[in-house]
């Protein structure tokens, strides 16, 4: 007993040291893996207030650009409304329509924090559980795909954005529907790895790459970017295209979450397949 | 007694706040991540006892993770560090450092024993950081060259904040 409390006192520090450290890369290996550790709540907002004041300063020095974005995209909005169509018919009656179901709506948010030049970016923004956010649900901006919701507080949500190693968005090629997985590589902001495309697929610059079918985050056809480059190692069976992305995340100011209405009802079919084999 | 409590509390925020608001938003390449905070780590007092150390390293960390939404990245990263730094003092720091309060700064122990020193912690940081933030061994040179090029950086501007901030000379 004495020899034990003599030991103790004797590496005190290194215990300590070694009870601090496991602590931290246990709590760094759940939040990796499975996402569940609510962190946001944890460290009660406080972080996520900071940065709205921050971004409340800040956002007065480019609101012309915010407004240029939110003008344009307000234009090529308004072309898809119904008044911007000639009725080519005779008068229609309502009918309860039973064909189309709503699947998708899209919870509209602000940017307050966000990085670019990190390996793993986040992005944080406004609107949390309150507004309907949950866990896992998909974000665009006006151009094109910005990330996947990872963690949710009462008012902020933080978006594990695409530049971000763990970050794989299931694409696919508009022209043909040949299916790849969007990664970053963490070397340019402006740029991400198309992986896992097979070499029979025929690729050329400027290919546009949109989301597939195969996500319950994204609605399909939600644009991501252009092909860039790509090339075809000698004995290897997939491609290796950078894709230009349409989404410029340095100047990331609204975006829109993606409510999906099926995707338990969907992720529910799957499982039974999975519990098959 | 209050009035150096108080003042590394001042330290703590303005650095936190240096950190986020000016370093966090420089934005140079996806190779330079320049972390400043751990000046604050490194210009505790040598004598200090090395499980407050720990501790103070343990609630930097915490705070830091906060802003960056990374549960125990930077926790672990600051630990890391603050356990080198015993070590690293027990071999570099004379007897007299430990008996009067000095902290390790340029203006007390001189710049190439200053610049020794932050350069392998800092690198420590980095490496414990950026390995397991990436968290796979796939990209194993690339991380290397972000870790040698951002600690460079770091180690530019802590020795820059040190010029500017810590001139004066404690008077024993």
């Amino acid at each position: 007993m004495r020899n034990l409390i003599y030991f103790l006192y004797k590496y005190y520090t290194f215990l300590l040291f070694f009870a601090l450290e496991m602590f931290s890369v246990i709590i760094l290996y759940r939040y990796n893996n499975y996402q569940k550790a609510n962190f946001l709540n944890f460290t009660g907002g406080i972080a996520s207030q900071f940065y709205e004041t921050v971004n409340n300063t800040t956002n007065y020095f480019s609101l012309r650009e915010i407004n240029d974005s939110l003008l344009t995209e307000n234009a090529r909005l308004r072309g898809q409304l119904l008044n911007a169509y000639y009725q080519n018919g005779l008068a229609q009656t309502s009918i309860n329509d039973t064909v189309y179901k709503q699947q998708y709506t899209y919870v509209a948010a602000n940017v307050v924090n966000n990085s670019i030049m990190q390996r793993n970016n986040y992005i944080t923004i406004d609107k949390g559980a309150a507004h309907g956010i949950k866990p896992d649900m998909g974000v665009i901006g006006s151009n094109g795909v910005v990330g996947i919701i990872t963690s949710v507080s009462e008012h902020y949500s933080t978006i594990r954005s695409a530049l971000n190693s763990n970050t794989k968005i299931s694409c696919m090629f508009k022209k043909n529907n040949a299916f790849g997985s969007l990664e970053w590589n963490g070397d340019d902001p402006k740029f991400s790895m198309l992986k896992y495309v097979n070499k029979h697929v025929e690729v050329t610059m400027n290919d546009e790459i949109v989301t597939s079918n195969y996500s319950t985050l994204f609605p399909q056809g939600i644009p991501v970017g252009k092909v860039y480059s790509h090339l075809i190692e000698a004995d290897d069976n997939f491609y290796n295209i950078k894709v230009e992305l349409n989404t410029n995340f340095s100047t990331l100011k609204n975006v829109y979450v993606i409510v999906n209405f099926m995707k338990e009802e969907q992720l529910k079919v799957e499982a039974t397949n999975k519990s098959d084999n | 007694m209050i009035i150096d409590l108080l003042t590394y509390i001042a330290r703590f925020v303005l650095l936190i706040l240096l950190q986020l608001l000016v370093v966090n938003n420089l934005e140079l390449t996806t190779y330079i991540n320049p972390f400043i905070y751990i000046i604050f780590i490194l210009s505790l007092p040598v004598n200090m006892k090395p499980w407050i150390v720990l501790i103070v390293s343990f609630f930097t960390g915490l705070v830091m993770d906060s802003f960056y939404s990374t549960p125990g990245l930077h926790m672990g990263a600051t630990i890391f560090m603050g356990y080198l730094r015993g070590f690293y003092l027990r071999i570099a720091a004379n007897k007299e450092d430990f008996e009067t309060s000095v902290s390790p700064s340029i203006a007390d122990k001189g710049i190439v024993w200053f610049l020794v020193y932050a350069l392998t912690l800092t690198l420590s940081h980095h490496l414990f950081l950026f390995f397991f933030e990436v968290y796979s061994f796939f990209e194993f040179f690339r991380t290397l060259l972000r870790i040698t090029s951002s600690a460079l950086f770091s180690v530019l501007l802590i020795v820059i904040g040190e010029l500017l901030f810590f001139r004066k000379t404690k008077t024993r």
